[in-house]
């Protein structure tokens, strides 16, 4: 039997408008999902598939509601906003399709932000950074600012800093969605090399087929639905 | 400690606005700063009464004198143990327009006004010269500095309430024993002003514009008040006996809509900071709400977005404060020398400094809390749809 870390089942979720349910836009309807540990599954579909608030569900930004969502052994949906926080902290990393990077601080202290909520020293917090940095070949690159560094390489950042607490999960969504295809490819192997040697388990949101070919399982959603 | 960093730089992300903001803030706190001394300046007179004289004066007005007599009757009432008098004497030195020319005019006896004056401190032999020169002044440090007055330097004033040309010799120039102390007053011998006037407006009587008594125990107070005044109930000068704590808040009180005014304008100030500040936080949350969802997403939580927006608001109220604050000694230093006879003991108390600093720390948590905990409350989806 297939040990699986994320175990989403039968989940429902809809958005309400000024919180009517007679406004309710449903997003996702009776998913069940399974992503064995060490997997890298990208989810694929149109826009408004729902792909997104599944990857959110997943990395507990978000809340089902109907079904189970159990993350890591964790029912994410019993956890409170403080516990939630703190287990986001701890086993996943996320990646943004815009990398969403703070302009005010040094690659070093975004990759170094998530280690803050850690009990590491200040030695131990530099030593994961630089371990993070130098992963994503950025080692160079510590103390330039986001605006010093080309999209690729603030994609590059934001993994480090995905990287950093070493979580079990990393999420992306749509990771190489703003980037060139150069930069995409060096996304992708670097998705991959952490996959295959640092044993991550990655979820990946994207629109992108060829993208999708890296991972090694691809599902589709369509209208709320798991195809 | 990298979380304040954080908030240093968030709160000078955009240098401009920040700056902006502050430099308004610092103006709103230099005019409360300036309000409240301009009031405690006023209060100054209250707050400098000493606690064991009192003042008797002619129960309509002290523009109406009280006998001469009066004073060996004072002398015997039970609990005083000190008593002397002084007459407004008012008059006009140079430019009546120029308020550098207004200065307190104040006929003593030489005897023994000193004595019960303790705060004023003259030198002995300037003392004495003042005592034996019937036309001798002793006149403050300040009002000296001013017009730059030396011992024996005369000056001349034409007299109002004691009409014709009056003219001093400067004898002495007292010192505050306090820094709260006036230095601003001209104090000459009452025997000039009586004998002039006898001379100059015969049948006119001068008297002693006031009374001051120098109690034992400042508890006997209320019983010296009710003895003296019951003597001269019946009499053609009834008299107003009082602390002369409560004859200075006569005074005061009759500028309290003026103070009251200052007082309430100076907290519509406050209001002026924290409108000030609230806007420029509102905009940087609304600016920022996607990196406060992505941070949560980290792991952060809504306390610490709080703690985020919190600070961001203190600091940027903080720097305003103590800019205002630096602004408001220079301010009130000028304000002090353009008005110095009006307000002769005019200084940024540290109650003030206090205050405006609190103030402005204050209305940082007031003008960030709606913000942030909009902030921290919102759910991270919603956050991450924002567009920066």
């Amino acid at each position: 039997m297939i040990d699986s870390i994320v175990q989403v089942r039968n989940v429902s979720k809809a958005y309400r408008r000024d919180g009517r349910d007679a406004n309710a836009v449903t997003v996702l309807q009776n998913i069940t999902l399974d992503v064995p540990t060490g997997d890298f599954v990208a989810l694929m579909g149109p826009s408004g598939s729902g792909k997104t608030t599944l990857l959110n569900l997943i990395a507990g930004i978000d809340r089902p509601d109907a079904g189970q969502v159990m993350v890591a052994g964790t029912d994410v949906a019993q956890l409170n906003e403080s516990q939630l926080a703190k287990w986001r902290a701890t086993n996943i990393g996320f990646v943004f399709q815009f990398y969403n990077l703070i302009p005010v601080l040094t690659a070093f202290e975004n990759v170094e932000l998530p280690l803050l909520l850690t009990s590491l020293s200040k030695a131990q917090r530099q030593q994961h950074v630089e371990t993070a940095l130098a992963l994503v070949g950025l080692a160079d690159r510590m103390d330039h600012s986001p605006r010093q560094l080309s999209g690729g390489q603030e994609q590059r950042v934001a993994i480090a800093r995905a990287i950093a607490t070493d979580p079990q999960i990393l999420v992306a969504d749509e990771p190489t969605g703003d980037l060139d295809r150069k930069s995409a490819e060096e996304i992708l192997t670097l998705l991959d090399r952490l996959n295959k040697e640092h044993k991550k388990t990655i979820v990946m949101v994207t629109h992108d087929p060829h993208a999708a070919e890296r991972a090694h399982t691809t599902r589709h959603l369509d209208k709320g639905e798991l195809q | 400690m990298k979380i304040l960093s954080i908030i240093f730089r968030n709160a000078f992300r955009h240098k401009l606005r920040s700056f902006l903001t502050i430099l308004g803030i610092a103006t709103a706190v230099m005019a409360f700063g300036l309000l409240r001394t301009i009031v405690s300046a006023w209060n100054a007179g209250v707050s400098n009464s000493a606690e064991n004289r009192m003042i008797v004066r002619h129960r309509v007005s002290f523009i109406f004198p009280l006998p001469q007599a009066d004073l060996t009757e004072l002398q015997k009432v039970p609990g005083v143990v000190g008593v002397t008098w002084s007459n407004w004497f008012g008059g006009v030195y140079g430019d009546a327009n120029d308020f550098k020319n207004f200065w307190p005019r104040i006929a003593v006896d030489p005897a023994t006004y000193f004595q019960m004056y303790p705060e004023f401190l003259v030198p002995p032999d300037q003392l004495k010269a003042f005592q034996q020169d019937r036309s001798g002044v002793i006149i403050g440090r300040k009002t000296a500095e001013l017009h730059g007055f030396k011992v024996g330097d005369v000056i001349t004033l034409n007299g109002d309430i004691f009409p014709g040309t009056w003219q001093f010799t400067v004898r002495g120039i007292y010192t505050g024993k306090e820094p709260s102390t006036d230095e601003t007053q001209m104090f000459f011998q009452w025997d000039y002003l009586n004998e002039n006037v006898k001379q100059r407006e015969p049948g006119r009587t001068v008297g002693a514009g006031w009374y001051v008594l120098k109690v034992d125990r400042p508890d006997d107070m209320v019983k010296v008040a009710a003895a003296v005044d019951t003597m001269y109930t019946n009499s053609q000068a009834p008299t107003k006996t009082e602390s002369e704590r409560a004859f200075q808040q006569g005074f005061v009180a009759m500028s309290s809509a003026i103070i009251t005014s200052l007082e309430v304008i100076s907290f519509v100030i406050i209001g002026i900071i924290l409108l000030v500040l609230a806007n420029t936080i509102v905009m940087a949350v609304r600016e920022r709400t996607r990196e406060y969802a992505v941070l949560k997403t980290l792991g952060f939580t809504g306390r610490h977005v709080l703690t985020f927006i919190l600070g961001e608001a203190m600091v940027i109220g903080l720097f305003g404060g103590i800019l205002g604050v630096l602004l408001t000694f220079p301010i009130v230093k000028g304000f002090g020398k353009a008005l110095p006879t009006f307000f002769p003991i005019i200084g940024v108390s540290g109650v003030t400094v206090a205050l405006a600093l609190v103030a402005a720390c204050l209305c940082g948590i007031a003008a960030g809390a709606a913000p942030a905990i909009r902030a921290a409350k919102m759910p991270i989806v919603s956050g991450l749809r924002t567009v920066g």
